[in-house]
């Protein structure tokens, strides 16, 4: 019998104007209470050998359907492990993903799968039947950002639904105002391509050709948008066979059970660990650099507060959101990245699924740059939510080092961000594309207390991706790495163990008739990671160019000019009528000539503890190597050698610590003296600075002028189109010339 | 018993205090800030980070501008050992990094037992996965 209320809520429910995302589905990152099927399952059986066998065929069936998404992918991400495939509960908690691939993205599933399960599975307009699949890539709806595409599938059995499957890309190429799919020039959300909130896209196993048509049409890569789709609809029907195959042989209610108690035993075991860790608070903050289109001191602030089993993030104080800036993220993106550094930073043998966070709380100020309104852009969330992952990292890791029973190792700041070129434009071979080098994973890992970090080896939301290979690149694409993987001489996050260093490259365009590149990475006048316990963070990085020259044409008529590093290229200049300059690594979308270089280096993880405590022969190692200069080895690690043969002077070296041991002290001062002589009240008038100063209730908004409080909207930040600055500079720079004669 | 809080410091809990875990000093109260006893120096981060390509030709150079930089170090005050490297807005205030609860730290390692050194923790074991591209 219908209740009155119910009456009311279906009515409610048929007159909404529009089903935007679901605040009730998006602001809970717990996992479902039992559902009766649960129940029902988990009475029946409850045999842990059992549901153990269940839970490894079923991760097998994972990893499986994991390698064939990653061979299969069409999209470059999908070919170096930027994706991934999983299991669900039939609530639509994540359960169980793949051992390789990017958590965050199915983290991020749960949340059009519960709106799946709230609008349309009971809409008779809609359904969920067998062999439907749905697609969703909008991140408002749970996405990371609009360039990934989620495929979902719900699993029967026997007329009833007990399990979702999901493969999740990062396809690119969406439509977006630039191409490539995560545009820096998004002025609004309707800059940033499609905008799918889960549908279906295929009914009876087959993907109906008038939506993929649709969609095709929406996008700059028709061929990858088909491809991708069947890929990882068959990735998902591997899953489904894989979950049929295993209720055939051990019973739907021990696979059910089985994907339940992989929640409930993560949760226990997670608060478990967390009681073992010590209660307190620690506080980090850090500062990106730019929205991509101007250069801006961004407040990413974190205190975490660890009280029994349960583990908070605050994120007050924290910048307030750009209106029409491109670097905002979701909290929901957020959450996701933290899934991510507690399964392989901190617990890395716990199963990967979503109740990792479930004793994790979290609070924001409403109107940050992690809760911006649904119009702001966020297509490069990834200019904030990464940095607020490495606050993220070194907070916890503050708790971590003095836990004796861990699970991993404490480690400095991974790199953290996306020095990689996005590209567009016409092939070699006549295609139309749009998408990103794999340079993108080319991230430094930080060091540990024993060992230096490994250098340029995987992005912090794919400990397992892949670098790719470049001439897979260069038989599709019209442009040549000349420069590709070396690693960058002094290019090192200082520290007794340094960070792993970052690789140069040096790029040119070479056949095609319209081709361009962009670069969206922060980090030019700030770096984006610091040490850890003494050790230092990474450097800054630009974007160097060479313009007015053909490479090509160079290298044939005078090979000899090409110098093989960027420092010797920019430092000595070898083409003589060619410009050089360098520019912070945000360059919007340009077409390219054919023969300039474009050169940028990947960033180095943090170091661990003092640089004067580091083996000298650690030292002449990375000198032999050439990753050290004379000078570094001097001037950061003060190790007396002989640079011809490496011979250390190990009297004279310790003689030279101590020396700078004394220079230290001699020239510091007590903690008020700092406070007094360099402590201000405000953030200095030259620095457009956004976020709390020292009050994290109060938040600036790009003058120590202009404050309100924190959580309020402000008046909205809105930024000035960069060229507007400049005609107005330009204007300006007339009129006084006007004037003066 | 001392607990082993970062690589440079240690708080003794029987005593109460901070110490450097270099040469072995005392600090200060481990319920304050270890920051308040330690030797500050601020830093102009291009004598950590110097540039690599010529500052005089260019205006990005791998050194982070001082202008919105700077690096503050924290020094043991008996031996210049430096405990933290912390990067901050010129005129910002430092951070309280490390607030620990000291009674429910006391009542934590009241039923464990002392260590005599940091615990690293298990070493990386390499997951089941491969990739298979490339011929490898």
């Amino acid at each position: 019998m219908t209740s009155s209320s119910d009456k009311v809520n279906e009515f409610l429910q048929d007159a909404t104007l529009f089903l935007a995302p679901d605040p009730e589905i998006m602001n809970n990152h717990g996992f479902a209470p039992r559902s009766a099927l649960e129940e029902r399952c988990m009475a029946k059986e409850s045999d842990p050998a059992r549901i153990e066998i269940v839970r490894e065929r079923l991760m097998a069936g994972a990893n499986e359907s994991f390698e064939m998404l990653e061979n299969m992918g069409a999209a470059p991400g999908a070919k170096w492990g930027d994706c991934v495939s999983a299991m669900f509960t039939a609530s639509g908690d994540l359960s169980l993903a793949s051992t390789g691939g990017v958590v965050i993205f199915v983290n991020l599933v749960q949340y059009p799968i519960k709106f799946i399960n709230k609008y349309w599975k009971n809409d008779p307009s809609v359904g969920v039947r067998e062999g439907d699949a749905f697609l969703v890539n909008d991140a408002h709806y749970g996405q990371a950002h609009n360039t990934d595409q989620s495929l979902m599938m719900p699993v029967f059995w026997e007329g009833e639904h007990v399990a979702w499957v999901g493969a999740t890309v990062h396809e690119g190429e969406n439509g977006a105002i630039e191409p490539g799919g995560m545009p820096s020039i998004a002025e609004q959300t309707w800059d940033e391509g499609l905008k799918m909130p889960p549908f279906r896209v295929a009914e009876n196993y087959v993907l109906r050709r008038d939506i993929v048509t649709f969609l095709q049409n929406s996008v700059r890569e028709p061929k990858l948008q088909y491809a991708d789709m069947k890929v990882k609809m068959y990735t998902c029907r591997r899953l489904e066979q894989r979950i049929h195959e295993a209720i055939a042989e051990f019973g739907v209610e021990a696979v059910v059970a089985c994907l339940r108690r992989n929640l409930e035993d993560t949760d226990a075991e997670v608060r478990r660990r967390l009681k073992e860790w010590p209660d307190g608070t620690t506080r980090h903050a850090w500062w990106t650099d730019g929205t991509l289109r101007e250069n801006a001191l961004i407040k990413i602030n974190l205190a975490v507060t660890k009280k029994d089993d349960v583990l908070t993030f605050d994120y007050r104080g924290s910048s307030p959101e750009f209106a029409n800036r491109a670097n905002n993220t979701l909290d929901i993106t957020l959450k996701g990245m933290l899934s991510q550094l507690m399964l392989a930073y901190v617990w890395p043998d716990l199963p990967r699924n979503q109740a990792v966070l479930n004793s994790v709380r979290f609070i924001f100020d409403e109107h940050s740059i992690m809760r911006p309104a649904p119009t702001a852009p966020i297509s490069q969330c990834m200019m904030s939510v990464f940095t607020s992952w490495s606050v993220a990292q070194v907070s916890v890791m503050k708790f971590l080092y003095c836990v004796p029973d861990k699970y991993t190792r404490v480690i400095a700041p991974w790199y953290c961000m996306i020095n990689t070129f996005l590209f567009g434009g016409l092939t070699q071979h006549g295609e139309m594309v749009g998408n990103v080098c794999a340079d993108i994973n080319g991230m430094g890992g930080g060091a540990l207390a024993d060992r230096d970090g490994q250098q340029s080896c995987a992005p912090i939301f794919a400990t397992m991706a892949d670098l790719g290979e470049q001439e897979f690149m260069e038989e599709e694409m019209p442009f040549v790495q000349l420069v590709s993987k070396k690693l960058m001489r002094d290019n090192q996050g200082f520290g007794r163990q340094r960070g792993g260093m970052g690789y140069q490259m040096m790029l040119a365009l070479r056949d095609s008739p319209a081709w361009g590149f962009m670069l969206t990475a922060i980090g030019s006048k700030f770096p984006n990671v610091p040490g850890l316990f003494g050790g230092y963070g990474c450097p800054t990085y630009p974007l160097a160019r060479v313009r007015g020259i053909d490479v090509f044409e160079a290298m044939r008529t005078d090979p000899g000019q090409f110098r093989y590093s960027i420092a010797e290229m920019m430092n000595e200049q070898p083409f003589p009528e060619a410009q050089y300059s360098t520019h912070p690594m945000s360059l919007p979308y340009a077409l390219a000539a054919r023969g300039e270089l474009y050169m940028i280096a990947q960033g180095t993880g943090g170091g661990f503890g003092d640089p004067l405590e580091r083996d000298p022969a650690d030292v002449m190692r990375d000198h032999e190597e050439d990753l050290v200069s004379d000078e570094v080895a001097w001037r950061i690690y003060r190790v007396v050698f002989d640079p011809q043969t490496r011979i250390v002077d190990e009297e004279a070296t310790a003689k030279a610590r101590q020396a700078v041991r004394d220079e230290r002290l001699a020239g510091a001062m007590s903690y008020d003296d700092y406070c007094a002589q360099h402590v201000t009240a405000k953030p200095p008038a030259h620095l457009p600075y956004y976020g709390s100063w020292d009050d994290t209730k109060t938040l600036y908004a790009g003058s120590p002028d202009v404050s309100f409080p924190a959580g309020e909207a402000g008046p909205p930040i809105i930024m000035p189109h960069p060229l507007q600055v400049r005609i107005d500079a330009l204007e300006r720079q007339l009129a006084a010339l006007q004037t003066a004669g | 018993m001392k607990i082993f809080v970062t690589d440079a410091l240690v708080i003794d809990l029987d005593a109460e205090q901070w110490e450097c875990r270099a040469c072995g000093g005392a600090l200060g109260s481990a319920r304050d800030n270890y920051k308040r006893f330690m030797a500050l120096r601020p830093r102009d981060p291009r004598d950590i980070h110097a540039p690599i390509i010529d500052p005089d030709r260019y205006e990005f150079t791998f050194a982070p501008d001082p202008q919105w930089l700077t690096i503050v170090e924290y020094y043991c005050p008996h031996c210049g050992h430096l405990a933290e490297a912390e990067y901050l807005p010129p005129g910002h205030p430092p951070v309280h990094d490390i607030e620990f609860d000291i009674d429910a730290l006391k009542a934590q390692w009241s039923v464990r037992e002392a260590t005599a050194a940091p615990v690293l923790g298990p070493d990386f074991v390499a997951p089941p996965h491969h990739h298979h591209k490339g011929g490898h």
